[in-house]
C-alpha cells in the first residue's frame, strides 16, 4: 500500500476517532462519573446496540490510529528491509490481535452472555 | 575516505526539545503522548474486558482504578488527549499546506514564514486545553 | 604627510575601533585514521564586535593549531561549505559572529547526520545523492534551445512561486537539525524535499507526477513531521518545512 494511501487513513481515522470517543466521554460524564462505572450502567451501556457499535468502531479506528503511529516512530528508529518488514507485521498483527481482544468483550457483553 | 558512520545524532537527537524553538517541542509531545494514549488504549481494553468476569471481576477491578493513584493517571490521561488531539489537527492543517504561510522572494533576516505566529499560538493553546481538561478531570473525579 | 595633517586625517576619519575580547573555542577533533573517537581541543582567540566564528577557526588555524580541519570557501553565506554544529545548533561559521552568541565558550563541532572527514569536515554524498533522487532539473520534453520553438513564458507571479526555494545553497543545515534525520538513515530529508517543491512549484516543469511517486515512500515526505528546525536553522530564508508540507498538500488532496 502506497504511504500516501497509509496516512491518509492515519489522518481519516483520527479525525473519525475525535468525535465517537467524545461521545464516549460524555456518556460518562453525564450520569455522573463513578455512578457511570458501575456494574449494572456498564452493561446497560453496552445492551444498547447504538453505542456498542460505537465502541466497536472506536475500537477499529484507534487501533489503526495508534498502531500505524507506532509503526511511524519504529520505522524511523532502525532501517533495513527485515525489520522494517517485521515492523509492519507486527503492528498490522497488533492490530488485529486487539481489535478481536476487544470486539469480544462487545460483543459478548452486547449479547447477554455475561 | 568518509568516517563511515553516518554521524547522526540518534534518539538523544530526536528527543531533544531544546535549541529550536517550541514547533520541535510540540513534535516530542506528539510523540511521547501517542505513545502514553497507545500504551492507556491497549491497558483500557484489557481492563473493561474484566466486564465478562461478572459483577465482582468488575468491583475487583473498579478497586484498582478508582484509586487516587488511578484519577491522577486518568487525569494524565485527559491531559494526552486534549494535546494530542488539539495539535493533531494543526499539523494535519500544516501538512496539506494550510497556514504555513505564500512563498516570496526571502529578504533579511530570512524569518521562515512556515514559523510562524498563527501555529506558535496553535501549540500553545493545545498546551493551555490540555492544562485545561485535566483540571476538570481532576474536579470531576475527586469531586464526587 | 606633516603631524598636523595626521592630527587632522585621524579626527575627521571617524573610525570607531570595537574593542577586543578574548573567547575560548572548543572544537571538536577526529581523524579517522589516528582517533577512535573525537576530543575537544581549547583554543582562546581575540576577538572583535564582528568577527565571526569562521574568522576565530582561521585565526586558531594560523597561530595555534594549522591542522585544523575546515571547509570554507565564500565567507559571505552563498556557497554553503562552512556549515557546522556552533553552541549544539548548525549555522554557517562565516555567517555567525561571536558576539551575537552571547557566551564565553563557543563549543564548534562537525555538522550532525554527515559522515565526519575530519575535525569539522563532513562527508555531502548522502545528501547530494537524496537531491539527484528527487530529479533537480526542469523535465519538459519541450527545449528551449531547440531553433525553431518558442522560450517557456513565465510571469513574475509565476517566479515568486518557487524563486525562494531556489535560493538552496546546498549547506546542509536543515538535515543536520532534522528530528528524523536523527534517526533515520532512508530519510530522503529536508533539502531534497524543498528542492522536489522547488521544481514542482515551477510553471515550465512537468515532471510533478514523476516526483510525488518518488517522494510518495516508507522514508520519503510522510517521516517529516512538521517540526520545523529545519526553517528555523535554514540561513537564506528558503523556509524548507513550508516547502514540504505545499508538497504534501498534492498528495493528500488539498491541491492539485
Amino acid at each position: 500500500m502506497r504511504e500516501s494511501v497509509i496516512m491518509k487513513i492515519h489522518y481519516g481515522t483520527a479525525l473519525a476517532s475525535v468525535a465517537l470517543v467524545a461521545v464516549h466521554i460524555l456518556f460518562r460524564l453525564t450520569q455522573g462519573f463513578a455512578e457511570s462505572l458501575q456494574y449494572e450502567s456498564v452493561i446497560a451501556n453496552y445492551e444498547f446496540l447504538p453505542y456498542a457499535g460505537m465502541l466497536e468502531i472506536i475500537l477499529i479506528l484507534l487501533s489503526i490510529h495508534g498502531f500505524n503511529g507506532l509503526r511511524v516512530i519504529l520505522l524511523e528508529l532502525k532501517q533495513g528491509p527485515t525489520f522494517e518488514k517485521s515492523v509492519t507485521y507486527s503492528c498490522i498483527a497488533a492490530m488485529a490481535l486487539i481489535i478481536l481482544y476487544g470486539s469480544r468483550t462487545i460483543f459478548m457483553t452486547s449479547m447477554g452472555m455475561v | 575516505m568518509a568516517k563511515v558512520d553516518e554521524n547522526k545524532e540518534g534518539i538523544k537527537g530526536m528527543v531533544n526539545p531544546t535549541r529550536y524553538g517550541i514547533e520541535r517541542f510540540a513534535y516530542l509531545l506528539m510523540r511521547l503522548t501517542g505513545l502514553g494514549l497507545l500504551a492507556y488504549f491497549v491497558a483500557h481494553i484489557y481492563e473493561t474486558s474484566n466486564i465478562l468476569r461478572g459483577k465482582v471481576g468488575w468491583q475487583e477491578f473498579l478497586a484498582i482504578t478508582q484509586t487516587p493513584e488511578g484519577h491522577i493517571i486518568l487525569a494524565i490521561v485527559i491531559g494526552m488527549s486534549v494535546f494530542h488531539t488539539v495539535n493533531g489537527i494543526r499539523v494535519m492543517l500544516g501538512h496539506g499546506g494550510i497556514g504555513v504561510g505564500k512563498p516570496a522572494r526571502p529578504d533579511y533576516p530570512y524569518a521562515p514564514q512556515s514559523q510562524n505566529a498563527r501555529h506558535k499560538i496553535a501549540i500553545y493553546s493545545s498546551i493551555v486545553l490540555a492544562a485545561l481538561a485535566m483540571m476538570y478531570g481532576l474536579a470531576v473525579m475527586f469531586g464526587e | 604627510m606633516t603631524s598636523e595633517g595626521l592630527q587632522i586625517s585621524k579626527e575627521e576619519s571617524g573610525i570607531i575601533v570595537s574593542p577586543t575580547k578574548t573567547i575560548t573555542l572548543r572544537i571538536s577533533r577526529y581523524n579517522p585514521k589516528i582517533n577512535n573517537e573525537s576530543k575537544f581541543d581549547e583554543f582562546k582567540i581575540p576577538y572583535q564586535r564582528w568577527t565571526t566564528v569562521l574568522d576565530a577557526i582561521l585565526e586558531v588555524k594560523k597561530h595555534l593549531d594549522h591542522s585544523v580541519a575546515v571547509r570554507y570557501s565564500c565567507r559571505q553565506a552563498s556557497c554553503g561549505s562552512c556549515g557546522m554544529k556552533i553552541n549544539g545548533r548548525p549555522a554557517l561559521a562565516c555567517f555567525t559572529k561571536i558576539s551575537e552568541l552571547n557566551s564565553d565558550v563557543i563549543t564548534i563541532e562537525p555538522m550532525n547526520n554527515f559522515p565526519i572527514i575530519r575535525d569539522l569536515a563532513v562527508g555531502f554524498e548522502r545528501m547530494f545523492s537524496n537531491h539527484k533522487k528527487i530529479k533537480p532539473y526542469i523535465i519538459n520534453e519541450v527545449s528551449e534551445i531547440n531553433p525553431g520553438t518558442k522560450e517557456f513564458l513565465q510571469t513574475p507571479e509565476d517566479v515568486e512561486k518557487y524563486i525562494q526555494f531556489s535560493s538552496c545553497i546546498k549547506c546542509g543545515l536543515c538535515n543536520s537539525a532534522c528530528p528524523t534525520m536523527a534517526t533515520d538513515s532512508s530519510f530522503v530529508g529536508p533539502q531534497a524535499l524543498a528542492q522536489a517543491y522547488r521544481y514542482v512549484a515551477d510553471n515550465r516543469d512537468k515532471g510533478k507526477d514523476d516526483r510525488l511517486k518518488i517522494i510518495d515512500d516508507s522514508h520519503g515526505i510522510f517521516r517529516c513531521h512538521f517540526a520545523g528546525s529545519c526553517s528555523q536553522v535554514c540561513p537564506k530564508g528558503v523556509d524548507p518545512a513550508m516547502g514540504i508540507q505545499l508538497l504534501r498538500g498534492y498528495l493528500l488532496g488539498f491541491r492539485d
